[in-house]
């Protein structure tokens, strides 16, 4: 394996972790959103809240390793990808902004119509994220990217059945992933009639995901033939392993079984990335850019791997630290009261 | 990109330095058992992690135009500088989750085990401003790479990117503006509150521990900037002769303060004879580069402005050091603040100034620099994006970056009413310890 593999490989495990607890993140600002302005709407957006209260803004790190990494090791292709596809990215950013903004600012929120209007910004904009970014990788998978400054097409590239497919899909398996995470945290909680809210909401995303995963093996034997044959070919095993993983989880959320739904649904979502990862080696840019053409200097793709294996060393220990910590606190606590909350003071 | 920069670099400083007050104020309230003390530390502590996590937005959003907006220069160049945001990378997340921890800390670790949970945050800040003005400074001073005769970048020589010939000058001089920012800044916010009546130890102690801190760093600000600027001089001469209107090259070189550029020199403004060469060289003897040594299309815009910016920035600089000088006098003579309300005054208004220097000295580095965007080596405008619509992009940022101050703002206050009116201490905070009670339990009716 050369340095610049090497390199990629750090890419996609930063692409990774975006994915799961990215991607989980904003699957519980969609469940926000679309729970209803009922009582019980009003309590699953609070376990939300509760859920990805102390994470929130360190999973787009994530975001930001991938970016970096990729503009300094294969900066030619960070040059087509983020200047033939600037609208999506844009819209993509913008979702980050008021994704953030909304959700710092609602817990601060004095009036309840700031309230809810942060509310509202915070899901939307947990929407366009995942469904604009999608739309960025459907345009890479499909060829759509020339190398140069601003070389493809702005609009078409990024428009068109392969991207939105893969939109939808990813704001489905964040759906999917998040319900499934907020299954658990139901529990967690001690609050069993949210825990069956997102057991059903858990059943329905992973069906919808099976689902529009098929039906974008079809789009892409049409439109982005590389990466189909990729799937289908070298990265088959890992495509049955997320498969297996994905059905594996819904049956066990069928049938009643909380333990190990929460691995598998990480499992199905890590094999599917890396299965694409193979199904494009050794292309950054199918077709049109490999890695090793898009390496930057042998210098410094040496120094990412160094920074990387830092990074590793130094910011593992201290948030093992800190998870320590809060897990300690959360079992010298008093038992959770019941959440008719009549005891409980005002926040 | 500028707009976002100029936002960004307040709360940047704020994140770098408001944790060093913090730390403060802890181990004073530690070393005197001093409780006023230790509750500001604890409130500004909370104050700090909104303001870095807004940053950390602010943050995201830079590493997106690096590509939206400037992708030829991030494609030419990505291998060079890159390698220095990687770095900042591992700060930042220390920076985060040590901010996490201490703020989880109150009441749950023992005093000194608790100080030291904040001193990462402290040391990760300043690793992280390194980094990232770094990269600045190389395009200032760019070094360590060779290129093809394409134009492409040929070997790299690390060391000599992050240790790059600007760095000595220019770190230090934006470590310690985000230090005189910050320290100026929540100085002036206090000294609002007793402006209006209200006078106690815990406004005293607000305003007296970050002043100090201010009042330390601008004289030394003074003297490095002093040497950035001799170093621009040599390093950048069109840059320095931009600052000071300064069209062609001769001896004897008069220093105006403020005044217009025109085609034939200064008009209006204060001139001194001799001075501009005295500061280069220490002789009125020396000779100064102008304008004339570049062509025309080499030389920044704006001249006017560039050189007021300068002009306001040193000025700045100059009145906090009086401000300075005003305290030590009066602390000298009774131990006290100033009795006039005229020095509250000061104060109140030195937070906006500092910012307002702020502003002035990113103006001069980045203005000063163009029509380059990395120094003798590449222009900005090919380093610019080939997409159309880039103003729409423009834009919807200022639009974001409003909205976002307009609020960051409220939350604060919020805040600060909060704490005023109950007394209470849980002001929840993106970065607070997971609450141990989910809060589907809380405030229902």
């Amino acid at each position: 394996m050369s340095t610049a593999d090497a390199v990629a490989g750090v890419l996609w495990i930063g692409a990774t972790f975006y994915a799961v607890f990215g991607g989980a993140d904003f699957g519980g600002g969609f469940w926000g959103l679309f729970a209803g302005s009922g009582e019980r709407g009003r309590r699953a957006r609070a376990l939300v809240d509760w859920a990805i209260g102390p994470v929130w803004e360190a999973n787009h790190v994530w975001l930001i390793l991938v970016l970096v990494v990729l503009w300094t090791g294969f900066s030619v292709a960070f040059e087509s990808v983020m200047s033939t596809l600037f609208i999506p990215l844009s819209i993509a950013a913008l979702g980050i902004v008021l994704r953030g903004s909304g959700f710092a600012f609602h817990k601060q929120a004095a009036h309840s119509s700031y309230r809810l209007f942060a509310e509202r910004l915070f899901g939307v904009s947990s929407l366009l994220t995942p469904f604009f970014m999608g739309t960025v990788v459907g345009a890479i998978a499909s060829g759509r990217v020339p190398v140069g400054n601003a070389a493809g097409d702005p609009v078409t590239s990024w428009l068109n059945g392969v991207s939105i497919l893969t939109g939808v899909l990813f704001v489905a398996t964040s759906a999917y992933v998040a319900a499934v995470f907020l299954v658990s945290d139901s529990r967690r909680a001690g609050e069993p009639d949210l825990e069956e809210y997102f057991v059903k909401r858990a059943l329905g995303a992973g069906v919808a995901t099976g689902g529009l995963a098929v039906a974008g093996l079809v789009v892409y034997r049409a439109d982005a033939r590389y990466i189909y044959d990729g799937l289908t070919g070298d990265a088959l095993p890992l495509v049955i392993v997320s498969a297996l993983c994905g059905a594996g989880v819904l049956f066990l959320l069928w049938r009643g079984h909380r333990r190990g739904t929460r691995p598998l649904a990480i499992g199905a979502v890590v094999a599917v990335i890396w299965g694409w990862g193979v199904a494009q080696h050794p292309y950054l840019l199918p077709k049109s850019l490999t890695i090793s053409e898009g390496a930057g200097n042998n210098t410094t793709m040496e120094a990412i791997l160094i920074v990387f294996v830092a990074a590793v060393l130094i910011v593992i220990p201290s948030l093992v630290f800190l998870y320590t910590l809060s897990q300690r606190s959360i079992v010298e606590a008093e038992p959770p009261p019941p959440s008719a909350g009549a005891s409980s003071p005002n926040p | 990109m500028a707009f976002t920069l100029g936002f960004h670099i307040v709360l940047a400083s704020m994140g770098v330095a408001f944790p060093a007050m913090m730390l403060i104020a802890n181990y004073r309230g530690l070393r005197r058992n001093d409780a006023d003390a230790l509750r500001l530390a604890e409130r500004w502590s909370k104050v700090a992690a909104v303001l870095i996590a807004v940053g950390a937005v602010t943050g995201t959003v830079l590493s997106f135009e690096f590509g939206l907006l400037w992708p030829a220069f991030t494609g030419r160049f990505g291998d060079v500088f890159g390698i220095l945001f990687a770095i900042e990378g591992i700060f930042f997340f220390t920076e985060a989750i040590f901010i996490a921890i201490y703020i989880y800390g109150w009441k749950r670790m023992s005093g000194w085990a608790h100080f030291w949970t904040g001193v990462p945050v402290v040391v990760s800040g300043i690793g992280g401003a390194y980094s990232v003005v770094a990269v600045n400074a190389w395009m200032n001073q760019p070094g360590g790479f060779d290129l093809a005769k394409d134009g492409t970048v040929k070997s790299v020589d690390l060391v000599k990117v992050i240790f790059n010939h600007a760095v000595p000058y220019e770190v230090p001089h934006m470590i310690l503006a985000a230090y005189i920012v910050a320290a100026f800044l929540i100085a002036s916010v206090y000294a609002f509150g007793m402006l209006r009546g209200r006078r106690d130890r815990h406004h005293r102690l607000g305003l007296l521990i970050p002043l100090t801190v201010g009042l330390i760093a601008a004289p030394i600000q003074f003297a490095v900037g002093d040497t950035a600027a001799r170093s621009i001089a040599s390093d950048q001469p069109v840059k320095f002769a931009a600052m000071e209107c300064n069209k062609t090259t001769h001896r004897h070189v008069t220093e105006y303060i403020f005044g217009i550029c025109t085609a034939d020199g200064v008009k209006g403004g204060i001139g001194i004879p001799g001075f501009d060469s005295f500061l280069v060289g220490f002789n009125t003897d020396t000779k100064v580069k102008g304008y004339d040594i570049v062509p025309p299309n080499d030389r920044p815009p704006f001249n006017t402005m560039l050189h007021w910016a300068f002009d306001i920035m040193v000025g700045i600089c100059s009145a906090m050091i009086a401000l300075g000088a005003w305290l030590a006098w009066a602390w000298w003579r009774r131990r006290d603040i100033p009795k006039t309300r005229w020095f509250l005054r000061a104060v109140a208004i030195s937070g906006i100034a500092a910012v307002v220097a702020l502003e002035c000295g990113w103006i001069v580095t980045e203005v000063g620099r163009q029509p380059w965007i990395v120094y003798n080596v590449m222009r900005t405008k090919d380093g610019v994006t080939g997409a159309s619509g880039v103003w729409v992009t423009f834009g919807a940022s200022l639009v974001i970056y409003t909205v976002l101050g307009v609020a960051t703002v409220l939350i604060l206050r919020t805040m600060s009413r909060r704490w005023r009116s109950a007394g209470a201490e849980e002001v929840s905070v993106p970065y607070g310890p997971s609450d141990p009670v989910p809060p589907a339990s809380e405030g229902s009716s």
